[in-house]
């Protein structure tokens, strides 16, 4: 296996981006990660492409080639694949990037991640995005996205004494953060008492517990580490990529307050990349709901089980903080794409191991972690990424 | 949902019909063919019989759901929960026959065969099973309240579900 890096990275503005199409802002992202990689599509080997819900969403299906095909590629007949893995379907397609290139199969790979949820009116994206959960045995008994990690939330404050206050300290953390991002969804502040007193979508989740539906791309472009400098000063060396997967409903777990998925995702990238995750000084988690949060940064090793709360509510994962989470925005301030997510986490990530995040730069970032999560957590990605030296 | 998918679930939707694995003897609802606990699936292959719910159980957890799945947007605010049956598997449905604001982990219920949907213009109606209260909810023997205040009594209440 041969070392990986990243060589360029590119992103649309996440939002509800009405005048632009699905194909308009796949190709966006993937030519500035082009350009950023100072590389010319003639020498690129593969697409992967990260998306969750295309055919229900837009009605297109077969979507790598299409992207491929605008993105000036098509008469290349390079080789394009969609993968999907719910809400994890970006960082599931790095994961399939980084193995092609580690493998020696290919060179210079293009990762992009790309969804368009507006399309489609909320409750119908809400319904083909609860399609993450098991439709079966969940949403046919009435289960939401947001219903299930309301199950998670109440058990969590039932076992750990996680309070109502403690979960609004995530929204008002992410927008704090996303504030400083122009790319973001949302870019205002919130008030504790703002997301206290939105409307109940779960209880007790509320609106502003909620990562909203966006449309969103990102890319990142790969490469061989050993060549890396003759396309960047600055190459960003993959130290991890693992998956880890769990039962596909949430009733089938043995414990709901942790997400094995992401403990055994984690443990892996940190065993492989011989790390620890008082290492990691930046990361991006999953934050589509406030618990997601604090379940993540439990799972991932940040905190003792049962103490996000409090250790958030503290400002340990803030600025100046142990670790300084979701300098983007996260998924609630930055906005949810679905499969553009995963890619875009480790957009921020290597602007910040490169020092241009600017107002959000988060000082001595050299190792970074990006968290993603499908569903319930019936698929985590962890990554790990640190600048070469 | 076409009606041939629906309906060819209906022995587990409307009977609790779930599996058990005759080598290790766990219980599993919806039924499964392999059997997950076996440290070797394939002893379990072909070993799966049927293995009957008694519809008894206790709420795991729960959320009052006001932005409803499809289907579902006359009944709400509805109680969403995981109930722990007393068999061991934990199923997600509905908590009904009783206010909201009254359920709480620990609540004794029993499953009750009702509407779950009625889906799209054709408006074929999906039958199923929610969970109804088999507990007397005004005298009630489940301690309320966080971890903190059951472990203080002495009793984690963890180690008060039934197996």
């Amino acid at each position: 296996m041969r070392d990986v890096a990243i060589l360029g990275v590119g992103q649309t503005k996440f939002g509800e981006l009405w005048d632009r199409s699905f194909r308009e802002i796949g190709i966006e992202a993937g030519l500035q990660a082009l350009v950023d990689a100072k590389l010319s599509s003639a020498d690129l080997d593969a697409l992967f492409l990260g998306n969750m819900a295309s055919g229900a969403l837009i009605d297109q299906e077969h979507i790598a080639p299409l992207i491929l095909d605008y993105a000036g590629l098509g008469r290349r007949h390079l080789p394009a694949v969609r993968v999907e893995g719910g809400g994890a379907s970006g960082a599931l397609a790095l994961h399939q990037g980084y193995l092609a290139v580690a493998s020696g199969l290919y060179d210079y790979v293009v990762v992009g991640g790309a969804e368009k949820l507006t399309d489609v009116p909320d409750a119908t994206a809400a319904e083909i995005t609860s399609s993450a959960a098991d439709h079966e045995w969940e949403v046919v008994f009435g289960a939401t996205l947001p219903g299930l990690w309301a199950l998670i939330a109440r058990r969590h404050m039932h076992d750990f004494g996680t309070t109502r206050e403690q979960l609004a300290q995530v929204p008002v953390h992410d927008h704090a953060m996303g504030s400083k991002n122009p790319l973001a969804h949302f870019r205002n502040k919130l008030t504790l008492d703002q997301v206290l007193g939105a409307g109940a979508v779960a209880e007790p989740l509320g609106m502003l517990d909620c990562a909203p539906l966006s449309d969103g791309a990102a890319a990142v472009v790969l490469g061989p580490l050993e060549i890396a400098r003759r396309h960047t000063d600055t190459p960003i060396r993959i130290a991890a990529s693992h998956v880890a997967c769990d039962t596909m409903a949430l009733h089938h777990r043995k414990e709901i307050t942790t997400l094995e998925s992401t403990v055994f995702a984690a443990q892996r990238a940190f065993a492989h990349a011989r790390r620890a995750p008082r290492d990691v000084k930046v990361a991006e988690v999953h934050d589509a709901y406030s618990i997601s949060a604090l379940v993540a940064l439990e799972d991932l090793g940040f905190v003792e089980k049962g103490h996000a709360g409090p250790a958030f509510a503290s400002g340990q994962f803030g600025p100046g903080g142990s670790v300084t989470v979701n300098p983007s925005g996260g998924l609630k301030a930055q906005g949810c794409p679905f499969g553009a997510v995963g890619v875009a986490q480790v957009v921020e990530l290597v602007r910040q191991l490169r020092g241009e995040a600017k107002e959000r730069q988060v000082a001595g970032a050299d190792l970074a972690l990006a968290h993603d999560v499908g569903g319930t957590g019936a698929t985590s990605v962890v990554h790990l990424l640190e600048r070469a030296a | 949902m076409s009606i041939a998918r629906f309906w060819r679930e209906t022995p587990r939707r409307y009977n609790l019909g779930g599996s058990r694995c005759t080598n290790c003897g766990t219980v599993y609802f919806p039924p499964r063919g392999v059997c997950p606990e076996c440290t070797h699936h394939r002893q379990s292959i072909e070993k799966m019989e049927p293995f009957q719910l008694s519809g008894d159980g206790e709420v795991y957890s729960y959320s009052v759901v006001h932005e409803p799945a499809e289907g579902f947007e006359m009944q709400v605010p509805y109680v969403l929960a995981l109930v722990k049956t007393k068999e061991g598997p934990i199923l997600t449905a509905q908590v009904v026959d009783i206010e909201p604001k009254d359920v709480r982990i620990g609540l004794k219920v029993r499953a009750t065969f009702r509407k779950l949907r009625q889906e799209g213009k054709a408006g074929v109606i999906h039958y199923g099973y929610k969970f109804a209260p088999s507990e007397d909810t005004e005298t009630s023997i489940v301690p309320r309240g966080p971890a903190g205040a059951v472990r203080a009594a002495g009793v984690p209440e963890r180690d008060r579900a039934p197996a």
